[in-house]
């Protein structure tokens, strides 16, 4: 890994081109990243960037930072272990509605609970793209596929009101249409202490090729301000249209971190374990 | 309706200028690599030669500006701005789209910074800021005529471009 003092969103490209389809939102929301760390100033080499499954999972192996592509749904596990183990680190965990809703799902609550000093990036396009556009928690009960005929008819996933109820310490939302915004959440969050949580709708162009323009025309400001009000961010979750963006709650709680442990080589570790 | 952002030097609006150079061939750049991913080398090759373009405007608006870009870093002025003028977006692109498509995409990018600079000059109180962007919106109505004389080459798409006989969605 090149050591630079002097950061530029070219710097955090990796050599991988990604393979995501032409015109999917995760393209934005990878220049978003790079884009971020530099006007945080981060060195690559002081991020490290954690993710699951799925097509935003990828995103690890597009930037110039440490990083690991976990399996699906533990990414927040992965990266809690290692935020806990390296806090100098800069930890930020990309996932999808799919990886991290349903398979993740119990991470993703305490996670929000235990609150770690992450970043938690979910790029949220309403369906499972890599394995053939299966619903995901955040489909819409009525949107009609091969795979669901008629709908799931099921309730969507609010994730937002689950991370407030989870004690999430930042909430936000973002479009990948808009990257100046996207870049602006991203630094945001990981400016703020504490578990981070970031929505940002990516529209998938292949399998709901009407969504980009449906969510540019749909997506709004907050009409409020931030607040640090678990209560009055509550409130206003609750009548959230989906399509807010910006910072929608920033908390006060002080971040989990043990204190760090003497080091102990892997031969004082084996010898709690019968081998 | 462009709104023309006010400069306060000419060395910030040449950043500004250079900036929008920058992120347009990056653009370029990066949707020339999705194309060549997803073996589209027709259009890899035209967004390739879009960049090459950008990147030898942004060589001659560094000439032109010389040691006034001392107190500025264009690569830093980038990346605060929302998408440039001159910026194709991701989302214009399609991995099937056909060279027509992506030149009709290069000459409305190059078209709308023919207006923003326009709309500069109108409003720029300073003269010279203001002959600068008659200027920088001359080149690009120049790159216009460049792209309209290459779409020349092409004509009009076939009703069923996007038309993939291996398609990813399911058909039943």
């Amino acid at each position: 890994m090149n050591m630079i003092t002097s950061c530029k969103p070219a710097d955090y490209k990796s050599a991988v081109k990604p393979v995501w389809c032409p015109g999917c939102g995760d393209h934005s929301v990878l220049l978003s990243f790079q884009r971020a760390l530099a006007e945080l100033g981060l060195p690559p080499e002081q991020v490290a960037i954690v993710s699951g499954i799925g097509c935003s999972s990828r995103i690890p192996a597009y930037t110039n930072c440490y990083g690991f592509h976990g399996v699906h749904g533990r990414s927040l596990a992965l990266a809690s272990g290692l935020k806990v183990a390296r806090p100098d680190l800069t930890v930020i965990v990309a996932s999808g509605d799919g990886d991290g809703f349903s398979i993740g799902g119990n991470h993703f609550l305490h996670a929000c609970r235990r609150n770690i000093d992450l970043t938690y990036v979910v790029m949220d396009n309403r369906i499972y793209g890599m394995t053939k556009g299966q619903p995901s928690p955040t489909t819409e009960p009525d949107w009609e596929t091969a795979i669901a005929p008629d709908g799931t008819g099921l309730s969507p996933f609010h994730p937002l009101v689950i991370a407030l109820a989870s004690g999430a310490n930042f909430v936000g939302r973002a479009f990948s249409g808009d990257l100046a915004g996207t870049v602006r959440l991203i630094v945001e969050a990981v400016r703020t202490p504490g578990f981070s949580f970031v929505q940002i709708l990516s529209p998938c162009v292949t399998f709901r090729p009407d969504q980009q323009r449906a969510w540019k025309q749909a997506v709004h400001p907050a009409a409020v301000t931030e607040t640090d009000d678990p209560a009055r961010a509550a409130r206003r979750l609750m009548t959230d249209d989906g399509f807010n963006t910006g910072v929608l709650y920033r908390g006060n709680r002080e971040p989990y971190q043990p204190a760090p442990k003497a080091y102990h080589a892997p031969s004082c570790l084996e010898t709690e374990f019968a081998l | 309706m462009i709104r023309a952002p006010a400069f306060d030097s000419v060395a910030a609006f040449f950043a500004q200028a250079l900036a929008i150079e920058v992120e347009a061939a990056e653009r370029y750049a990066l949707l020339a690599d999705q194309m060549e991913v997803h073996n589209n080398k027709e259009i890899a090759a035209i967004f390739q030669k879009m960049a090459t373009v950008e990147q030898e405007h942004r060589a001659e608006i560094a000439r032109r500006a010389g040691d006034s870009l001392a107190a500025h870093s264009p690569e830093r002025f980038a990346w605060i701005i929302p998408d440039g003028p001159e910026t194709a977006a991701f989302e214009d692109a399609h991995y099937l789209m056909t060279p027509r498509q992506a030149l009709l995409l290069a000459r409305f990018n190059e078209q709308r910074a023919v207006d923003y600079y326009a709309a500069i000059a109108a409003a720029a109180t300073d003269p010279q800021i203001a002959a600068l962007a008659m200027e920088m919106a001359a080149d690009e109505r120049e790159h216009v005529r460049w792209v309209d004389q290459w779409l020349e080459q092409f004509g009009p798409d076939d009703p069923d471009w996007d038309e993939d006989t291996d398609p990813p969605v399911y058909s039943e």
